[in-house]
């Protein structure tokens, strides 16, 4: 029996909703309250069974318009490799400051999908988020965690 | 009425709120144009930058961002037969024909001359239907609340999911599910928080907003391998002809106009309808309309046709706000993120935002008109120089939309977490996005969960616990009928297709 993917996904869905019901359950709500017309998890029960019954819904029911996604097309390594970029520029944003991750994190990503215009990845990466941070820090006094520019002594 | 909308106007002429508009409109107007980004991106992308403005500045930005983005969705369908947003696939009838039969220029001046004429008209009707359901409005109890909220949101999925009304139906518990998230506004106990700090306030809305919309959108152009800019670069979008309508074409336009009008704000105003079924559905009246010569040429470059939808569309856009400025609720996913973003400055859109906020509710309603006047003498003219960004390689494009996200929410949190958690979301909702689990009703549940559980809570307390609320009152029972019409109207639909 072959399963189509969006029954997959409201199976999971199912799971979800369960394991959401659980922990719903679980909420410690204060002692005067427990009796209460409502309280802090009865919202949360509510929606655990809404989800239950409507991925339960669609799993057993037969599917009147199924999603055709032709899975050999779609491009794995571009999306994967842009997903594992951001995860990167996350993890150095604090630690190396916003100028030197999001100029990188730009001119990785132009070169990951495809882009060879040097000149332009340039502009678009150093000068242009220079500019950005100026107009947020300089203009709109919004600031921002620098460490390696205040190491180089361009921020104070 | 007067003193409100003199107050609104002195708001909206301001120097700066005058530059917020033209800024919205012009950069609604680029991110509108771009296939696979429509206003919920552009207004997302807006959001983390408003939120240092006046609550009335920011919402200006924001309504010139919306109607910039409807018209740059209309350029983008009659340039390259690519609808920047599912309001516009109409207007791809008739002005895709009109460009390739070396019409370009006078297609874009009759959508703009349309949605100018469209929203102005819509504009009227918001400035005299507003102030009227804000005191009607005044008579909704927390039953009826918590029944209209239940209906919006039923609504949306039933519209918005182009037949997964489930799958929509999955998405607006999976968007409750996440609003619930954080602690309880009357207890402070904390939920789903997993003993986690990050958690304790709550997943924000921009941060939800941004995934599902800008992230996954710039996700998923690159996981289908599709380049939106392909055709762009295959066409001059430099000449696009006379932007000139002859005595014939404006006659035709003046007919459909107001016809087109008034069927787009009705449907606007209803919760779930939006802009996308006003354009459909206006196409198909003014075909109705027409004489059978007329009626030959649909399709092929009609100017009624695309007048219809292009008006229809617009007058949409402002029907949309009534039920937000007047009730506080949402009708669609647009102005789902532009109640968030009021409520992120504090304010709580409902009836009362008449009289608590004058300056706000009117200046928007203001600044819509003035938005609609700069789209026609700013942007009409430049439009050979904006259509430009139309073959903006998506080399580019892509990771500058990742780059605007990451960074919107960076500067709201300056917290690592929030930025894995804006990645996870984003992916779910790229795979979500592929087997058509629509993202409106996802949006529209998790601005109104809050709002939702604070209504149940308080109808139950006064029915003790009881779920007789629902029926004690005749509007609410009506509100009540009205979603069972619309459940059952799924549920035949299905049946019928499996019939089949």
């Amino acid at each position: 029996m072959k399963i189509s993917p969006s029954k997959i996904i409201s199976l999971l869905f199912f799971i979800f909703s369960g394991f959401y019901l659980y922990t719903a359950h679980q909420i410690q709500v204060f002692t005067f309250d427990e009796n209460a017309a409502f309280n802090a998890k009865t919202f949360p029960i509510y929606l655990g069974y809404a989800g239950l019954i409507f991925s339960a819904l669609y799993v057993l029911l037969p599917e009147t318009r199924p999603s055709n996604v032709d899975l050999t097309v779609l491009d794995y390594k571009k999306t994967i490799t842009l997903v594992i970029l951001m995860i990167l520029y996350g993890l150095t944003i604090l630690r190396v400051g916003y100028f030197l991750s999001t100029s990188i994190f730009l001119v990785l990503s132009y070169i990951v999908l495809g882009e060879r215009k040097w000149l332009w990845i340039f502009l678009l990466s150093f000068p242009f988020v220079a500019i950005f941070m100026y107009l947020l820090h300089g203009l709109l006094n919004i600031y921002l965690r620098d460490p390696f520019l205040q190491y180089i002594g361009v921020m104070g | 009425m007067i003193e409100g909308i003199l107050i609104g106007l002195e708001t909206a002429f301001s120097l700066k709120n005058l530059m917020m508009v033209m800024i919205g409109c012009f950069a609604g107007t680029i991110i509108g144009m771009l296939p696979g980004l429509g206003p919920m991106t552009a207004i997302a992308l807006m959001i983390p930058i408003t939120y240092g403005f006046e609550p009335s500045t920011g919402l200006i930005l924001m309504a010139g961002v919306y109607y910039g983005a409807v018209f740059g969705g209309s350029t983008s369908s009659i340039l390259i037969n690519a609808p920047g947003i599912p309001g516009t696939v109409a207007t791809s009838f008739d002005g895709y024909p009109m460009a390739q039969q070396g019409k370009a220029g006078k297609a874009l001046a009759i959508a703009a001359y349309s949605s100018f004429a469209g929203g102005t008209i819509a504009a009227i009707f918001l400035l005299i239907a507003a102030p009227s359901l804000s005191k009607v409005s005044l008579a909704f109890r927390s039953p009826d609340y918590f029944g209209l909220m239940i209906l919006g949101l039923t609504a949306v999925s039933a519209f918005s999911a182009k037949g997964h009304f489930l799958k929509a139906m999955m998405m607006v518990v999976l968007g409750l599910m996440l609003a619930s998230v954080g602690q309880d506004t009357l207890s402070d106990i904390p939920r789903f928080t997993f003993q986690n700090m990050n958690l304790s306030d709550g997943i924000s809305f921009v941060l939800v907003v941004m995934a599902t919309f800008a992230m996954s959108e710039a996700l998923t152009i690159i996981f289908k391998a599709n380049d939106p800019t392909r055709v762009a670069k295959q066409i001059s979008l430099s000449q696009l002809g006379s932007i000139k309508l002859n005595k014939v074409e404006t006659k035709k336009m003046v007919t459909t106009i107001p016809r087109s009008s008034v069927l787009g704000f009705i449907i606007g105003v209803l919760p779930g309808a939006g802009s996308t079924i006003a354009s459909f559905l206006a196409y198909g009246m003014e075909r109705n309309f027409v004489d059978d010569e007329e009626k030959q040429k649909f399709g092929k470059g009609s100017v009624n046709g695309l007048a219809a939808p292009e008006t229809a569309n617009n007058a949409a856009c402002s029907g949309s706000f009534v039920p937000l400025l007047t009730l506080g609720i949402p009708g669609s996913g647009t102005t789902a993120v532009m109640l968030g973003a009021l409520l992120g400055f504090g304010i709580q859109p409902g009836p009362r935002l008449y009289q608590t906020n004058p300056e706000i509710f009117w200046s928007v309603i203001m600044s819509m008109y003035i938005g609609m006047v700069i789209l026609l003498i700013l942007n009409l003219p430049l439009i050979p120089y904006i259509a430009r960004v139309l073959a903006t390689p998506r080399t580019f494009l892509i990771p500058l939309i990742l780059f605007f996200s990451v960074t919107g929410i960076y500067l709201m949190s300056f917290n690592n977490f929030d930025i894995y958690m804006m990645i996870g979301i984003a992916v779910v909702a790229t795979i979500l996005r592929l087997y058509d689990f629509p993202m409106p009703p996802l949006i529209l549940a998790f601005v109104l969960g809050g709002l939702m559980e604070e209504n149940l809570r308080r109808s139950l307390l006064i029915s003790d616990g009881s779920w007789n609320f629902l029926w004690d009152r005749p509007l609410t029972i009506a509100i009540l009928v009205l979603i069972i019409v619309i459940v059952a109207w799924q549920m035949i639909k299905t049946l019928k297709k499996q019939g089949k």
